[in-house]
């Protein structure tokens, strides 16, 4: 099955809870490649866009981290994770979805690149208070550093630290609420 | 935002960890003993003849059927509290309390003579039997609500019932240290319909609750 994905991952996702910020950004990228694998074969009509599922997945595993248990399997948790987002974010568009259970095995991770096109993130990013937003955003889009931020702000690094994971579990909340 | 922007704001975000869930699951199983506790003395405590009637079978019995039920919702718990567990296998041992409970019952038809089945089946403590183990059980309900908001449920409903099930089979086992009807038709009746309310109020919160 998919059992160099899944070492490669769980490698991956416990360095970065050991504090390895670079193999986080790793795993991160990864995952969000299999779940657009996912969404994309999932999403047959249109009404919902496969690229927003692997932003809220990526959000949700996230928020979720401590939910995942070292030495077991990673994959069936992240799969889990965005099949529980997909099947939301029909729901809250009003329709109703299938998704089976045991689909997983077919599943081979085939790594795809994303497009570009408006998300709905964004619209959620501008409706945080403007402290969070401005530090989000300067972070995230502008790729600046904890460090950097805060020197662009006039804050110390906590406070920019504290803004950002407030403005992230913000974001989290009101992707889960329609 | 693109993905990768996003994947720059959450690879930054590492400094703050969240209770491991395992962990937080002892936490919460612990605080809602202790709270099940004081509401079981402060209210009601154990019966008086509670040194004679932990040498009958009959009482014994009940605590047998409520640790099985607490344990096993206990475990099903955690499982649906983690994306991506394995609920079937756990879900298969929920079969235990009814098969104890049946066989029990079985017993006790043939041990009780045909004109007092009525009699030990309503027993005497039928409203008590329904007030208090809802009442016991709503702390710890509560407190499961909580740590399943915690994890991450990907069935939240189910999850909620469970939560549910676990808090009256808690609450059972200490009311059935007050409750003087020991018949496994009393325990059978009155104790599951006790217990399905909360199972109830724990389905229709669970979805409110863990919306994550």
């Amino acid at each position: 099955m998919n059992g160099d994905a899944e070492n490669e991952l769980a490698t991956l996702l416990r360095a970065a809870i050991a504090g390895d910020e670079r193999a986080y950004a790793a795993f991160l990228g990864r995952t969000a490649a299999i779940v657009r694998g996912f969404a994309r074969r999932k999403i047959v009509q249109g009404g919902v866009d496969p690229e927003d599922i692997v932003q809220e997945t990526l959000l949700a595993i996230h928020m979720k981290r401590h939910t995942w248990i070292s030495d077991a399997p990673v994959l069936p948790w992240v799969y889990a994770i965005a099949r529980f987002k997909l099947i939301d974010a029909f729901r809250k568009r009003g329709r109703r979805v299938e998704i089976e259970i045991g689909d997983i095995a077919e599943m081979v991770a085939q790594p795809e690149a994303e497009t570009v096109s408006d998300r709905e993130i964004g619209r959620v990013l501008d409706g945080l208070a403007p402290g969070q937003r401005s530090v989000v955003a300067a972070i995230s889009i502008e790729g600046r550093s904890i460090g950097e931020t805060a020197d662009k702000f006039g804050m110390t690094e906590t406070a920019v630290r504290v803004a950002l994971h407030r403005g992230l579990r913000s974001i989290a909340k009101k992707f889960g609420r329609s | 935002m693109q993905t990768n922007d996003l994947i720059n704001a959450l690879k930054a975000d590492t400094a703050k960890q969240a209770m491991p869930l395992g962990y937080a699951w002892w936490v919460a199983i612990a605080a809602a003993t202790i709270i099940a506790a004081a509401v079981f003395f402060v209210l009601i405590g154990p019966r008086p003849d509670f040194a004679v009637a932990a040498h009958t079978l009959r009482f014994l019995f009940k605590f047998i059927v409520t640790l099985a039920l607490a344990i096993v919702a206990f475990a099903l718990l955690r499982v649906l509290s983690r994306p991506g567990s394995d609920v079937r296998g756990v879900a298969r041992w929920l079969i235990l309390t009814p098969i104890l409970l049946g066989a029990a019952v079985a017993a006790e038809m043939f041990a009780v003579p045909s004109d007092q089945l009525v009699t030990v089946w309503w027993g005497s403590n039928v409203y008590v039997c329904l007030t208090f183990i809802p009442l016991i059980g709503l702390g710890p309900l509560a407190v499961f609500l909580a740590a399943l908001r915690h994890g991450a449920p990907t069935r939240p409903r189910l999850a909620g019932a469970v939560a549910g099930l676990l808090a009256g089979g808690i609450a059972a086992t200490f009311y059935a240290a007050h409750c003087t009807d020991d018949s496994p038709l009393f325990v059978a009746t009155w104790y599951s319909i006790a217990i399905a309310g909360l199972v109830a109020l724990g389905a229709i919160c669970g979805r409110r609750v863990a919306h994550w």
